[in-house]
């Protein structure tokens, strides 16, 4: 074994490239399980984003236009899973099911065309003097700009969430809609915002993946970065900052395991592929034995007005 | 200027068979606290739904400070100067004291400052309030000061206070009326919602009394016995019990300082019960909700766990026991809340034959559900106790209230209990219904059971039992025969500012 | 204004017609959505629904398809279908199959080369074996430390992914497999092999169980305690405290089930259809059968009906794209909106729409 072969301001800086799709989708998520509602449907939403980011900047030769339009395409779809659990008050867990069928079904049908095809991507942003930092220039300052743009949203989130008045509604939807009804909140009105947004960060990390992570269009690319997605919001106990962790722990382990993959490791390479979701399966344990979960109140119920 | 905050003039509301609010008018003063009285369906709820905004009146008009008051909604009613504190707070345990207190606030403050003015407040008028405490470790009293912060903070002219006391401790009590104190003399007026006839006259300048949706007196409290008000609220009419006087056997259900440990969620928990039913027997608990009926139920049935020998059935230990040993046992339970806990809504009525007549009529066979007992069973309960329903496959939703509640009781009954415990077993009945279980209650204890009533109707509890306390904040007060007592005994029990320990 | 009126009682009418509704509405957009990127709608249409039954030239091929692809599909739905009823939510099948698949392989391949009608009862046994273990994890984790069961599930696919990939080149390697990663070939090991009863039927041990759970599942809805304790935890759980039942035993006994029955489709399949241990044999039935599930109805009757549809949609995709030259992953699509559809008009056959004010 040969670990010399590992860079670790290398191994630290992929870290960040390698979290980043999940961090987006994870971080949208965030705000819907806030508001109360789960949405199991990310991965297709993820996957939506890729493909249609893929295919406009192919078409635009911009990548800048295709994750836009990732976005407003991913936000457009979970519009239909809004409709369907906040108006036609259907389950949750079977909607976003469907969702995730709909979005990997949708997205192989319009990729088709754009196999094998390279597309413009994004560029490693090159920041005077910062970038030329010694350790912290390639670990911190390189990056493109979706990673600085993901940290953004999540500082955003955060703020949004603890600071504003907005954010104070939407958790107070999240915690017990009834006592938001009594109060006089729209809570499907608001609920509906939060699932766009949701929808439109997960279209955003999809088109990561197929931008400038990959980058290229496969079907069925995303390989579960969804489902990821929705266990780094437990772990993160809905915390906007703990989710980036989270992300970034994940992203870690991962790339960390990859590398020792290469680097020829005692440890057989099956075990070390395992060693992500073990692990996350060791703190969602450890979260809820501690007992406060901080799950909100109304997560996944749904909401009837009854006067 | 007149001296009058608030006038209500022939307001009425009706629902769908119920006369809610029949022609109530009174006045409002200025620098008052008004009490509303009443017994729960007299009324009073619906009236002030209709002052705060939250229901329209049928009839009727009102005014505020001498212009036309009718708001269409409480966001309206607030931004002129109505404010009300509800019974069942609006809170979210999530979120800290100054988050929820914006929540139900029109005007934006920035955090910080209202922090501060939570703050201020809080402290002027004796309620101190920290900001930044999480409401879910509130105990009930602090919950209810957010509440009223949130409400003072708008600078009302009329506060309404629903109950308010029904969770508080006697020393919590104290500090609140301190604080009502203090707002009137700044020129806030309330109206007063409660039972609580020794409080009332303390604390209320002025009382107004309804009795099934009509206004019948309004008095000046403090120079009005509680005596005399009970009886105003209640009504002289007893009917005298028409139960056969029966031998009275050997005592089948024993409790013995039955307590359990709250949740924390603002209901009272259940403390140092103790009672005995013998064979025949009924013995009438009454109170207001929220004071630990539900919780009773639950340690009864086997919901709720105590130690071993503080529920005793025909002197066997049973309360480490769950529901179906118990029935087995013979103890049986028809818990308050029909749709959800005592019934399956959307099930139909055989399965719901089944649920809990399962064990005593034998309908389970090697884990084989035997359906055509199942229905039989269900056919008889529809027909013994006369519900109306086109037939056994309908679901228990499908029923209305009346007949539901026939349903359930007959369920209970017709697999012949040695113990049978009802909590509430004629809220929201028409008086036909009623009256048919309350006899069939009388029927069973007259074959040898024993029966435990909770409930709220008093005048239900009076005809038809032989024994009757009052549940207030969790403990029991005296047990007493019913024979000879007297209106003003009973007001007393139920509306006792301090708790009575059991004798 | 538009308003909901909760019905008194469920109608009856549309809750048989709202299945065919959703399947007539997905065809209609699926038909659109074909027209949208140049195919010819009706065509499509036709060539996944109705060629792969009726068509002289590939029926013969594609009908036995049909039960090989329903068979675990119906079987793992099955199972999985107790817990939806109940608010369990076993999203974790694909991970209890490939288990069930591991373990039932390496009791044949332990056994190899002996001959004995008892060698396949045995796999099946440690196929319900393995798949009933992984199921125990989420199970246990949701009864003792209220740890949910969706995510845990859900990241034990991966673990068991992971898990044959590392058997596959490893432990259960074929030795004279010429160092392709893989295992020995079941078919070729005829104790072991899960083979076609009736010659062209595509039915093996797998679809006959799957039958056999259909009624089973049906029986223990409606005729035992077991199964009035599910529908009435997931209709009205406080009623359900109310009767005595403990939620933890019912959790342990919905995972459970499920578990048994998804290891032992994962089994049939590796012995029979796909014929050997390796790494991506498992080819997403787990999953395609919550949708199952779902589209059923949480109904033995219906899971069958969804089971048996949805092998034809798999089939019909398949051919769509052999003709088409659509991409065999876009019948997803036709999968989920199918879903989504059954979805929207389910609401109906419990609310009522209403025009004008309210209170």
């Amino acid at each position: 074994m040969d670990l010399s072969s590992i860079n670790p301001i290398l191994l630290l800086a992929s870290l960040m490239v390698s979290a980043t799709p999940i961090l987006l989708a994870a971080i949208g998520e965030v705000v819907v399980e806030r508001s109360g509602v789960l949405n199991l449907g990310v991965e297709g939403l993820m996957i939506t984003g890729a493909v249609i980011g893929f295919a406009v900047a192919v078409n635009t030769s911009s990548p800048g236009i295709g994750f836009i339009c990732a976005a407003l395409a991913a936000a457009l779809l979970s519009l239909s899973f809004a409709v369907l659990t906040q108006i036609f008050l259907s389950n949750q867990v079977a909607t976003g099911l469907g969702l995730t069928l709909v979005g990997l079904g949708l997205s192989a049908l319009i990729g088709k065309p754009y196999e094998g095809m390279k597309s413009p991507s994004l560029d490693k942003l090159d920041l005077p003097l910062l970038s030329d930092l010694p350790v912290l220039g390639p670990l911190l300052f390189s990056h493109d700009a979706m990673v600085y743009i993901s940290v953004i949203i999540v500082i955003a989130v955060a703020y949004t969430l603890k600071r504003t008045r907005v954010g104070l509604i939407l958790r107070a939807v999240g915690e017990n809609h009834h006592a938001a009804h009594a109060l006089g909140y729209k809570v499907i009105r608001i609920r509906i915002l939060a699932i766009m947004f949701g929808g439109a960060c997960s279209g955003l990390g999809g088109a990561y993946l197929s931008l400038v992570r990959v980058p290229q269009w496969t079907e069925g690319m995303t390989a579960g970065a969804g489902w990821i997605a929705l266990a780094i919001v437990v772990f993160g106990s809905w915390r906007p900052w703990r989710v980036l962790i989270g992300a970034y722990l994940f992203g870690g382990v991962t790339v960390l395991q990859l590398n020792l993959q290469a680097a020829g490791a005692a440890i057989p390479v099956e075990y070390l592929s395992m060693s992500p979701y073990l692990i996350t399966i060791a703190v969602l344990v450890f979260i809820s034995a501690k007992g406060n979960q901080g799950a909100p109140g109304s997560l996944g119920r749904a909401f009837h007005a009854s006067s | 200027m007149t001296d009058v905050l608030m006038e209500i003039r022939g307001l009425s509301k009706s629902y769908p068979g119920v006369v809610a609010n029949d022609d109530v008018s009174f006045d409002i003063g200025q620098h008052e606290i008004h009490a509303l009285l009443g017994e729960n369906g007299a009324g009073k709820s619906t009236l002030v739904k209709m002052i705060y905004g939250l229901v329209r009146p049928d009839q009727g008009a009102m005014t505020l400070n001498g212009q036309a008051f009718a708001p269409s909604e409480p966001k309206v009613a607030r931004s002129q100067g109505v404010g009300m504190v509800f019974q069942h707070f609006s809170l979210f345990d999530a979120l800290n004291v100054g988050e929820n207190i914006a929540l139900g606030m029109e005007s934006i403050l920035p955090q910080r400052d209202l922090a501060q003015r939570i703050r201020e407040v809080s402290q002027a008028y004796g309620l101190p309030l920290d900001p930044n405490r999480i409401v879910g470790s509130l105990s009930a009293g602090e919950r209810q000061r957010v509440e009223i912060i949130r409400c003072l903070l708008q600078n009302p002219k009329l506060l309404i206070m629903d109950e308010p006391t029904s969770v508080l401790t006697p020393q919590e009590v104290q500090t609140l009326f301190a604080t009502l104190r203090k707002l009137k003399s700044e020129g806030t007026s309330i109206l007063y919602i409660s039972h609580k006839l020794e409080e009332i006259r303390s604390l209320c300048d002025t009382a107004t009394i309804l009795r099934r949706g009509k206004k019948v007196a309004g008095c000046t409290p403090s120079d009005t016995s509680a005596a005399a008000l009970a009886e105003m609220m209640v009504g002289a009419s007893f009917k005298a019990p028409q139960k056969k006087q029966h031998e009275l056997g050997k005592t089948r259900l024993s409790v013995k300082a039955l307590t359990l440990a709250g949740n924390g969620s603002g209901k009272s928990p259940i403390s140092d019960l103790s009672f005995e039913i013998a064979a025949g027997e009924i013995l009438g608990i009454g109170g207001i909700a929220g004071n630990g009926q539900e919780e009773l139920l639950a340690a009864l049935s086997g919901e709720a766990l105590s130690a071993p020998q503080m529920c005793q059935l025909n002197g066997e230990n049973i309360g480490h026991l769950g529901p179906n040993a118990r029935r087995t046992l013979g103890l049986l339970c028809a818990p308050e809340e029909r749709l959800g806990h005592a019934a399956a809504p959307n099930m139909s009525l055989i399965e719901n034959a089944l649920l809990t007549g399962a064990l005593r009529k034998k309908l389970i066979k090697n884990g084989f559900l035997n359906w055509s007992s199942a229905e039989k069973f269900a056919k008889t309960i529809i027909d013994e106790f006369d519900v109306r329903t086109p037939g056994t496959a309908n679901t228990a939703a499908s029923l209305s209230g009346g007949n539901l509640q026939k349903f359930v009781i007959g369920r209970e009954v017709l697999q012949d209990p040695d113990v049978l415990v009802v909590n509430q077993p004629t809220w929201g009945v028409d008086a036909a219904a009623a009256a048919a279980i309350r006899q069939s209650l009388l029927d069973l204890a007259a074959k040898g059971a024993a029966i435990l009533i909770i409930s709220q109707d008093l005048d239900e509890l009076i005809e038809i039992s032989d024994r009757f306390c009052a549940l207030y904040e969790g403990r029991l007060s005296q047990i007493k025969k019913t024979a000879g007592l007297t209106i003003e005994d009973i007001g007393l029990m139920m509306g006792s500012a301090t708790a009575e320990a059991t004798p | 204004m538009i308003r909901l009126e909760k019905r008194l009682n469920p109608s009856a009418v549309l809750t048989t017609i709202t299945p065919a509704i959703a399947v007539l509405l997905t065809m209609v957009m699926g038909g659109a959505m074909f027209a949208i990127l140049g195919k010819p709608p009706l065509e499509a249409i036709r060539i996944i629904f109705w060629d792969p039954l009726f068509d002289p030239t590939f029926a013969s091929y594609s009908r036995p398809q049909l039960l090989v692809k329903a068979g675990p599909l119906i079987l793992i739905a099955i199972g999985l279908s107790f817990g939806f009823r109940a608010g369990i939510w076993n999203i974790g099948a694909e991970g209890q199959y490939i288990i069930g698949a591991i373990c039932g392989a390496a009791v044949a391949l332990a056994l190899y080369p002996l001959e004995s009608r008892l060698i396949f009862p045995l796999m099946v046994l440690a196929g319900a074996l393995g798949g009933w273990i992984w199921a125990m994890i989420p199970a246990l984790l949701r009864t003792r430390f209220k740890t949910n069961e969706i995510l845990v599930s859900l990241m034990l696919v991966y673990v068991a992914e992971s898990f044959l990939a590392s058997v596959s080149q490893g432990l259960l390697k074929n030795p004279e497999g010429m160092g392709f990663p893989g295992s020995r070939n079941l078919r070729q090991y005829d104790s072991a092999h899960n083979a076609e009863l009736i010659s062209g039927s595509g039915m093996h041990w797998g679809v006959v169980v799957a039958f056999i759970s259909v009624i089973f599942a049906y029986i223990l809805l409606t005729q035992h305690l077991r199964g009035f304790q599910i529908r009435l935890t997931g209709e009205a759980p406080k009623a359900a405290e109310f009767a005595g039942i403990k939620p933890s035993r019912l959790v342990i006994f919905c995972l459970g089930f499920s578990g048994i029955l998804a290891g032992m489709a994962g089994l049939f399949e590796v012995s029979g259809p796909a014929g050997q241990i390796t790494t991506d044999f498992n080819s997403g039935y787990g999953f395609t059968a919550i949708i199952v599930a779902f589209l059923g109805r949480l109904n033995p009757w219906g899971i069958l009906a969804a089971g048996l549809l949805m092998a034809l949609t798999y089939i019909g995709g398949e051919l769509a794209q052999l003709m088409l030259g659509v991409p065999g992953a876009s019948i997803q699509l036709f999968q989920g909106m199918l879903l989504f559809f059954l979805l929207a008009t389910d609401l109906f056959i419990n609310y009522r729409i209403r025009f004008g004010k309210g209170k």
